[in-house]
């Protein structure tokens, strides 16, 4: 067992990956000789050159559709993407290329490309590098989403991701990086599908994933001391879904609470919240609630920022709300 | 493909009027078929620009890779898709090349490396980069061609691409087929520098302008071309050519003149072929009227097979989204 930071953890899953498979190269701005832009990938470019660590020019379109294309051809490429603000600019190839090429080949051609990028706020980085657009990526068909909340996930989910034949993104909360947490030496292998239960409890769920574990972790704590007994489920995959883990649970406790980074308009929280009342609707004692962050772009202001963000705060009041 | 074409069958020319000649009459019966509602959706043809993917695929090996976009009926058939596979497709059966998945925009080919038709003007040459950074970090000696047409050039990825190609020295050939419209807006009205080449040698990447309406000019470029992709970094040729029909087939054609379109239908790429090779004592009519029959039975062939296609179950509409069907993954 190692004490580590998700940064760390994430660091040793692509050092491993590129060690044990050839055809894994990592590309994005600034992965190289500056180390990562949150340091993730610091040291691989002296470990593995500038083939296999490969700064490209500021081109998000052009370096995440080279690796749909190098992918086409059978390599497995790993592109860094700075924030998930940027990907915008990638967004034609990621959703018109890597998200429909097997659909429109008729199943000839698959993209097994892996895409890492930061989401969230937190840092006080206002309105263009702080927002959690994962939700969108999740609509989309043809993608697998991931958001790896803990130390375990930030290492564990890269390397099936690699395996994974069709292309997946991954969502790095980018509050997380310095968490600490221990990985054990030999860690077991994850899996991709499953939703994990963090905290157990009878009274009432709460859904999340990603930056916001935390928060709903901190929440529990608090409701156990009002002796309110809150499950926490982090979804880990926001496409596909474990809807059934998210239903077991309410079908127990009868309540949830779905905490969201996103804007709560069109959301993965909505489609959460949707989805448990379409399959568990008698299940319920009390309507599904949402904590979402505040629907503006993000503010600078320290105190705006946390005003705007989910916090702990929040999901205990709309926990007691629910009558849990 | 095609078998020899003789009595003068060992003259290659013969073979690339074939080619032309297949292009032309298998999209001028898909008019027809589209007037008979067999085909639907957008339909870009090719018609005026056949020496463009005649003489570029001509030049490639059967282990390099194409990149196209949704005008690429013309490159599909030259590059060796079989014309059967290609007309199914356009009627939407199970046996077209991609499922009948694509359509007419996205026809792919894993058997010639055709990676695709892609319809988001632009979006095929960030692939076409990946596809040849693959090659390049297994060394393996291939070349990429990448087509696309003169409203790419205004596209970010257009120049996102080039920058990224010759940084790398990556063995790229693009090659665009400068028809003169994005569409309806002609390329003095969307270009700055209306001198594509110009662009391109901006990122270093060696250029020259060819003409497209002329298909030994265009195979013989290519041929230049492909050799020193394959020695080492990208290149960039642009065909000069156009489209003699509307853009696609919802297209009134409001935005040319027909004086226009005349005076380069006078430079039709084939018929100016066939000049060439009656005037050398290469073809004759006789010759010309068996690869007329020839085709033209190809092309009824290829329409018999299309039409006794058949249509994939709608159950299976939800296959072929990822490996492994996602839950959420077909109908509702």
């Amino acid at each position: 067992m190692t004490t580590t930071t998700y940064r760390e953890a994430m660091r040793r899953a692509l050092r491993e990956a590129l060690a044990g498979d050839e055809r894994v190269f990592l590309m994005g701005e600034d992965v190289g000789a500056y180390g990562g832009c949150y340091a993730v990938s610091l040291g691989l470019l002296e470990e593995f050159g500038p083939d296999r660590v490969r700064d490209t020019p500021l081109s998000e379109s052009a370096f995440v559709g080279a690796g749909i294309g190098a992918a086409l051809a059978g390599m497995r490429p790993v592109v860094e993407i700075m924030t998930v603000n940027f990907s915008l600019l990638a967004l034609d190839q990621i959703v018109n290329n890597a998200a429909a090429l097997r659909y429109m080949s008729g199943g000839q051609f698959h993209v097994p490309l892996v895409i890492r990028m930061t989401t969230g706020a937190g840092r006080q980085l206002a309105s263009q590098h702080s927002h959690s657009l994962e939700g969108w990526y999740a609509h989309v068909p043809g993608l697998r989403i991931l958001a790896p909340a803990t130390i375990g996930d930030a290492y564990g989910m890269l390397a099936p991701a690699l395996d994974d034949p069709d292309p997946v993104l991954i969502f790095e909360h980018g509050a997380l990086y310095g968490m600490k947490g221990d990985l054990p030496d030999d860690p077991d292998p994850v899996d991709l599908t499953s939703a994990a239960v963090r905290r157990t409890g009878d009274d009432l769920t709460i859904v999340t994933y990603g930056g916001t574990l935390g928060t709903a972790l901190d929440a529990a704590e608090r409701l156990a001391g009002e002796g309110i007994g809150a499950e926490v489920i982090d979804l880990r995959s926001l496409r596909p879904l474990d809807m059934p883990a998210v239903l077991a649970s309410v079908g127990r406790t009868h309540r949830a609470v779905v905490v969201d980074e996103g804007w709560r308009s069109g959301s993965l929280s909505a489609e959460v919240s949707a989805r448990i009342t379409e399959d568990a609707f008698y299940d319920l004692d009390a309507p599904v609630a949402r904590v979402c962050s505040a629907e503006v772009p993000m503010p600078y202001a320290k105190h705006l920022e946390d005003a705007v963000l989910p916090g702990a705060d929040d999901v205990v009041t709309a926990a007691r709300s629910l009558g849990a | 493909m095609t078998g020899g074409d003789g009595p003068a069958g060992g003259d290659h020319r013969l073979h690339l009027l074939r080619q032309m000649l297949r292009i032309r009459r298998f999209e001028e019966r898909t008019v027809e078929l589209y007037s008979a509602t067999a085909i639907r959706g957008f339909l870009h043809l090719d018609i005026g620009e056949e020496a463009c993917a005649v003489g570029v695929t001509g030049a490639l090996a059967p282990d390099d890779a194409v990149v196209a976009t949704y005008r690429e009926h013309g490159h599909a058939l030259a590059r060796g898709m079989t014309m059967r596979a290609v007309m199914a497709e356009l009627e939407g059966k199970v046996e077209g090349v991609s499922r009948g998945r694509g359509g007419s925009m996205h026809l792919f080919d894993a058997a010639t490396r055709f990676y695709g038709g892609y319809a988001i003007v632009g979006g095929g040459l960030p692939v076409a980069v990946g596809l040849a950074l693959a090659d390049k970090l297994q060394g393996l000696p291939r070349v990429t061609a990448c087509f696309f047409g003169d409203g790419a050039v205004a596209e970010g990825e257009f120049h996102e691409s080039m920058n990224l190609a010759a940084l790398w020295d990556l063995p790229v050939l693009f090659v665009c087929e400068n028809n003169l419209y994005a569409m309806g807006t002609a390329l003095a009205r969307a270009q700055s520098e209306p001198d594509l080449a110009v662009k391109a040698a901006a990122y270093r990447v060696p250029s020259w302008a060819v003409d497209g309406m002329d298909v030994l000019a265009v195979e013989e470029a290519a041929t230049r071309a492909v050799e020193a992709v394959r020695r080492g970094g990208p290149h960039f040729l642009e065909l000069r050519t156009y489209r003699f029909r509307a853009h696609s087939m919802y297209d009134p054609d409001r935005y040319r003149e027909k004086s226009e379109i005349e005076a380069w239908k006078e430079r039709d790429p084939i018929p100016a072929l066939e000049a060439v090779l009656v005037a050398d004592g290469a073809l004759d009519d006789d010759t010309l009227a068996r690869i007329e029959a020839e085709v033209a039975a190809e092309v009824d062939d290829a329409v018999a097979f299309a039409e006794a296609g058949t249509l994939e179950p709608v159950s299976d509409v939800g296959s072929h989204v990822t490996a492994t069907p996602q839950a959420d993954g077909g109908l509702p």
